[in-house]
């Protein structure tokens, strides 16, 4: 392989790969306020993706995406007051099994109202065939777009939970809910919060993602296993591990295609899970979050 | 004691062959095929009741086994070994009487496996899968678990659905019936479809009998503690991670017994076998079997996979599915058959009644 190749794949790698950590990011949000592991996470970057593509047809880009993103908020509130508020002590068996189903109950409503077709949004900035070069390699301006999203997304929750008071309430909750609750924070409305986030951010990345990687109504199934990986390998909590996580997850894959077939691209992201779980269950970096998700039956 | 075990396997043997004399009577046959194929798709559901509700154990990747039993029977059976007749192996294999040779469709010579063999073959596969796989990933628990199976059926599923050899997207067809024994064939042939009714019930009951002793018995009762209480017990003395596995590569071999039984019944298998959504549909027909209940699961499995066959859901049919995990998960999520719920119910009716304004 050249240089330039292997610079060609690297970008493409960081590109997928900055979009897993933020499903990711996603799956470490939810599962801090909740201790769930929210199987629909996928769905969310797919949701954003599918209402931006027919909302454009109609309205400007940008307002597009503004609405679809507040869209899949909506929607991820309603998931956790419809579907997780009133549950009593579930068991984790059980709470997984729910949060599949809501995975396929999204997928399948998505299957009736887009049909099955590939859809995208439009290149913000110039067109499929448009690049920049910086020296031998030639990237498209998308993938600026989608990096800069990804890094505004991590820099706004770093300092949405580090900063603010909510951001704050949030992690107080995720600590130690009942404490937090005797101090006054509104706990349940603190966990509907953590859901309508991540499926802000999901959708937001959804958005951004779909000129290059396109958008279909299965899209987030493989996302989901994917973010998971990387929740896996960088910790969940976490971002800039997450986000270390997906690029490392990014750039094997897009190299991988010199070894295997085409085919088989996702399933090394799987192996590399399988390989983790079995060795690392706390994680590469090594992370108390996900220990935690060990010791729970 | 002994009575009580039986009476419900003979009251299903009875309405199995009920059903067959109404249907053979009001001339509708059809009904038995898929009353057929929704049997031996209970087979991975039962073995998945033994390893979710009695040893708590999620698994959503059991599709991965009933694929892997129905593709490795069906392509050992297709497979034309005709061009390496004379490599070493192949004519052991020969000499053993495990090929038989005949001609393929265009009349060249062809040289496969027979069938037996190659079942034998593919629950062997299914079972060292399952051993190499369960013995890391039944260590982990709750979510981790969950991802482990589904990251195990995704890998099978993209296996299946990417190689060549195993015909891609389109699967295997042309897999030959299975003579089981002199005058039992396993076959999707009209003329033969009594005979094929039969037999997958009653492999279903002959499961049944084994899993309703097996859980009766003192591995049963070790299953249950590990589902209570894993701490408690291994301290018991409780080998728990053995026992998991045990139940793991049980309900395995269940899984691929199914998937090849359905191969040869059906000619043909896709990539659609192993696909999570199948893997899925398992997960909610135990849930609405009630977790631990060997009875409410076969209920359940076939009652869902003879509508699903028939096509009553429609394009709905994933969705159905979906609904149903939710439903009963949230509203049921000890399952809709079981006693408590219907004198719940029964207890509600005369209250509604009082409740009436006169």
């Amino acid at each position: 392989m050249t240089p330039d190749l292997l610079l060609q794949y690297l970008v493409a790698g960081v590109t997928y790969g900055a979009i897993y950590a933020i499903v990711a990011i996603g799956f470490g949000i939810v599962y801090n306020a909740t201790g769930i592991i929210n199987f629909a996470q996928g769905e969310f970057v797919m949701l954003g993706g599918m209402i931006a593509v027919s909302l454009q047809e109609v309205l400007p880009l940008p307002v597009a995406m503004l609405l679809a993103v507040l869209a899949t908020m909506g929607v991820g509130a309603l998931v956790e007051i419809l579907f997780i508020r009133w549950l009593d002590r579930p068991t984790v068996l059980r709470m997984i099994v729910i949060t599949i189903g809501l995975s396929i109950g999204i997928r399948e409503l998505a299957l009736l109202v887009w049909g099955e077709g590939v859809r995208s949004l439009p290149y913000f900035t110039g067109n499929a065939i448009t690049v920049l070069s910086f020296g031998d390699v030639h990237v498209s301006p998308q993938v600026l777009w989608v990096l800069g999203t990804v890094a505004v997304i991590v820099l706004f929750l770093m300092l949405f939970f580090g900063r603010t008071r909510l951001g704050r309430q949030m992690r107080a909750c995720a600590a130690n809910q009942d404490a937090a609750r005797l101090c006054g924070i509104d706990a349940k409305g603190m966990v509907t919060l953590s859901f309508v986030l991540a499926a802000g951010i999901g959708a937001l990345a959804g958005c951004v993602v779909s000129p290059i990687t396109y958008v279909q109504y299965d899209s987030g199934t493989n996302l989901a296993i994917k973010g998971f990986t990387v929740a896996v390998l960088g910790g969940l909590g976490n971002s800039a591990a997450a986000l270390g996580g997906g690029l490392i997850l990014g750039v094997l894959e897009s190299l991988s295609i010199v070894v295997l077939p085409a085919a088989y691209k996702d399933v090394l992201a799987i192996a590399i899970l399988l390989i983790i779980l079995v060795f690392r269950p706390a994680g590469v970096f090594g992370n108390a979050a996900t220990a935690r998700l060990e010791e729970q039956a | 004691m002994t009575g009580s075990r039986f009476f419900p396997l003979a009251v299903l043997a009875a309405a199995v062959v009920l059903v067959q004399a109404v249907a053979s009577l009001a001339d509708r046959n059809q009904y038995l095929t898929q009353l057929t194929m929704a049997g031996y798709y209970s087979l991975p559901i039962l073995g998945l009741t033994l390893l979710m509700g009695y040893a708590g154990q999620v698994s959503i990747g059991h599709a991965g086994f009933f694929a892997i039993g129905g593709y490795v029977s069906g392509f050992l059976t297709t497979y034309n070994l005709a061009e390496r007749a004379n490599e070493g192996w192949v004519r052991a294999a020969g000499g053993l009487g495990l090929l038989v040779a005949g001609q393929d469709v265009f009349g060249s010579p062809s040289l496969v496996v027979r069938p037996w063999p190659a079942c034998i073959a593919a629950l062997l596969m299914a079972a060292l899968v399952a051993y190499v796989i369960g013995k890391p990933v039944l260590r982990l628990k709750g979510h981790l678990l969950a991802m482990a199976t589904l990251g195990f059926g995704t890998i099978v599923y993209r296996w299946v659905l990417g190689s060549s050899l195993l015909g891609a997207a389109d699967g295997i067809s042309d897999i030959p019936a299975f003579p089981l024994v002199p005058g039992l064939v396993v076959s999707g042939r009209s003329a033969v479809r009594v005979s094929n009714y039969y037999l997958a019930w009653g492999l279903v009951l002959f499961t049944l009998l084994l899993l309703g002793n097996l859980v009766r018995s003192r591995v049963g009762r070790a299953l249950r503690a590990i589902h209570g209480a894993e701490d408690a017990a291994t301290a018991s003395g409780i080998d728990t991670q053995d026992a998991k596995l045990r139940m793991f590569v049980l309900s395995a071999i269940l899984a691929a017994l199914g998937g090849v039984f359905l191969t040869h019944y059906n000619g043909g298998i896709g990539p659609s076998e192993a696909s999570i959504m199948k893997s899925v549909r398992m997960v909610a027909i135990v849930a609405i079997g009630g977790m631990a209940n060997l009875w409410g699961a076969l209920a359940m499995g076939v009652l869902l996979n003879f509508l699903s066959l028939r096509g009553s859901f429609g394009v709905y049919d994933d969705a159905v599915f979906g609904v149903i995990l939710l439903g009963i998960m949230l509203f049921a999520p000890q399952g809709l058959l079981r006693p408590e719920l219907l004198r719940r119910l029964l207890r509600l009716l005369p209250r509604g009644a009082k409740g009436e304004p006169t």
